[in-house]
């Protein structure tokens, strides 16, 4: 579904990015993991188009996203931003409607089709009581679900997430990223979600690409990525990996044992 | 869409119309106003009202809708409170455009006075070129470069005006009442003069709103969501300044009402661009009329430029804004 080739990107004469080459198909979470300063939020931005890129495409279903205008692209590809300040004063309502901007004039005049999407949009992500309330009062993790509701707006067949567990309390990580699986698993969307929470990524990813300086070091199952070399030679950290008690997927213990 | 705020803020204006029309050095009682705008006037009540007041107090309205306007779609576009068509240049480089073409000796025919104004709007519209240019870092326009080289323009700006009026003896009471925003060249002409600038000018910030509503949340966010951000803006920025040089050319150099209606706007009716615009366009006609008022009738005989009045007003109005917004948090 999203399919990025040979992706590049230079800021000034420095190459951030190095031929990076990855796919996320539909029904799929493939997090994106690695140390700060690895590219994770680079390489979303790029695919996102908001930075340029020197070298490489991004295409979905044949489309290149390079030759399309901004708005053809947000009917293609959301993106639910790391945490920021959003501008206080809009209520959540007004924010979570921006989202059909890709359907709408220049004037941005909505429709009640519109604002039944929206409505929908705020329910899956739980935030329907929110909808009157002003961006500026709400938490973290009420914020995230907020950007989520937008972006599900978009009716896009792409999401991409970037970091959106950081700074939450525990619950919201969790409530959260079962969100997003469900997204993938049950409204079939391709989601490309960048985690700095190995563990989190080992429990709702389908895949896991890990990105060391700019270059995708390696990519597979949860149980492939996540082995002890791996980890530690990227974080530069010795690392324990053991089974998790109950599920079958891999648990990240940092730090030495002794 | 809510109608509160729009028939809240036309009375406002209408209140402002009928002070307007009725006040100044003789006064005109509201049946003998009524009566000389249906046509049964008197011939003094029918020239006080069509040949003076009328004229002087359209253009007065539609520089306040200039001001506010824009005012509004700075703030939006740079996302900065302070921003006003000052900040970026426009307004000192429409002024000096004003004093080169005084300190030139025209004569006093239509065309004559019709080349100050025509200078203003194209210095105007150079220093946004100039300035535009200095901070256009390859296609992206910083807002951050965009205030500097704003800011650092303006001064020169001023500087040279004011170096230009202290050379040129002739007329720099006139150009320094026209600076301080009398509207010393009211009269139909003007009014003719301005209109198709201002309906251009205001009808495309008056469609901007969701673009400018869309940039509150950063450029990338922005782009994000849909928007093709550096034609928005650069659509906002024309046509704000298109509106803020036809309001300087004709009207002086005034200052506060871009900065404090959009606030107070803000403050009573939200943050949506979509309502602000249009409700700073009608509030800064209000605004502006009702210092048009108290500048006439402070002194009289006398008048006051009406910038002076906004200044004295508008700058502890707006602290007295800010002080009790301080906890809102509005921005």
């Amino acid at each position: 579904m999203l399919r990025i080739e040979n992706l590049s990107v230079n800021y000034g004469p420095r190459r951030v990015l190095h031929d990076v080459s990855l796919s996320v198909q539909s029904s799929e979470v493939v997090a994106l993991i690695g140390p700060n300063g690895a590219g994770k939020s680079t390489l979303i931005r790029a695919v996102s188009g908001v930075i340029p890129i020197a070298g490489g495409h991004v295409r979905t279903n044949g489309d290149d996203f390079q030759a399309l205008a901004p708005m053809r692209r947000a009917k293609y590809l959301a993106v639910v931003p790391q945490a920021v300040s959003l501008p206080p004063a809009f209520t959540v309502w007004e924010t979570v409607l921006m989202g059909r901007t890709p359907y709408l004039g220049f004037i941005g005049q909505t429709s009640s089709a519109d604002e039944e999407i929206a409505r929908q949009a705020l329910k899956r992500v739980d935030a329907l009581g929110l909808a009157e309330r002003r961006v500026g009062e709400l938490s973290g993790g009420e914020g995230q679900r907020v950007l989520l509701a937008r972006a599900l707006c978009q009716s896009t067949p792409i999401l991409l997430l970037d970091e959106p567990t950081a700074h939450l309390d525990l619950q919201y990580q969790v409530n959260l990223s079962e969100l997003v699986r469900d997204l993938a698993h049950h409204d079939k969307l391709a989601v490309l979600i960048a985690l700095h929470d190995l563990n989190l990524a080992a429990r709702y990813a389908d895949r896991i690409a890990l990105m060391v300086a700019g270059e995708i070091k390696a990519l597979g199952a949860p149980r492939e990525v996540l082995t002890p070399e791996l980890i530690s030679q990227a974080y530069c950290l010795p690392v324990q990996v053991v089974g998790h008690p109950f599920l079958d997927v891999p648990l990240v213990l940092p730090g030495t044992v002794k | 869409m809510k109608t509160r705020p729009y028939l809240f803020s036309l009375l406002a204006l209408g209140i402002a119309l009928i002070l307007s029309l009725t006040i100044g050095s003789v006064f005109l009682p509201p049946a003998q106003l009524w009566g000389a705008l249906i046509g049964h006037g008197t011939p003094v009540s029918d020239a006080i009202l069509w040949d003076i007041r009328l004229p002087r107090t359209v253009l007065i309205a539609l520089t306040g809708m200039a001001l506010g306007g824009s005012g509004a779609a700075f703030q939006g576009l740079f996302r900065n409170p302070l921003a006003d068509p000052f900040l970026i240049g426009v307004a000192s480089g429409a002024g000096l455009g004003a004093v080169i073409a005084m300190s030139i000796q025209w004569p006093y025919s239509f065309w004559g006075l019709m080349a100050i104004p025509m200078a203003a709007f194209a210095t105007g519209l150079l220093t946004i070129f100039i300035v535009y240019s200095l901070a256009r870092v390859g296609k992206t326009i910083p807002t951050t470069n965009l205030i500097l080289a704003g800011v650092a323009f303006s001064s020169f700006a001023t500087s040279l005006t004011s170096f230009l009026m202290l050379r040129s003896s002739n007329d720099v009471h006139r150009a320094l009442g026209w600076l301080l925003g009398g509207a010393t060249q009211s009269g139909w002409t003007a009014v003719l003069a301005v209109v198709p600038y201002l309906i251009l000018g205001l009808g495309i910030l008056a469609l901007s709103g969701h673009a400018l509503n869309l940039l509150q949340f950063g450029d990338d966010q922005a782009q994000q969501l849909g928007l093709n951000v550096t034609r928005a803006k650069t659509i906002v920025l024309i046509a704000a300044s298109l509106a803020t040089a036809a309001a300087v050319a004709f009207s002086g150099i005034i200052g506060f009402i871009g900065l404090i209606v959009p606030h107070v706007m803000r403050l009573w009716f939200g943050a949506d661009y979509r309502r602000l615009i249009l409700l700073s366009i009608i509030g800064g006609a209000a605004a502006l009329i009702l210092s048009d008022v108290v500048a006439r009738v402070v002194i009289a005989p006398q008048e006051i430029p009406v910038g002076i009045v906004t200044a004295l007003v508008g700058a502890p109005f707006f602290l007295w804004v800010l002080r009790r917004a301080k906890n809102q948090g509005y921005w």
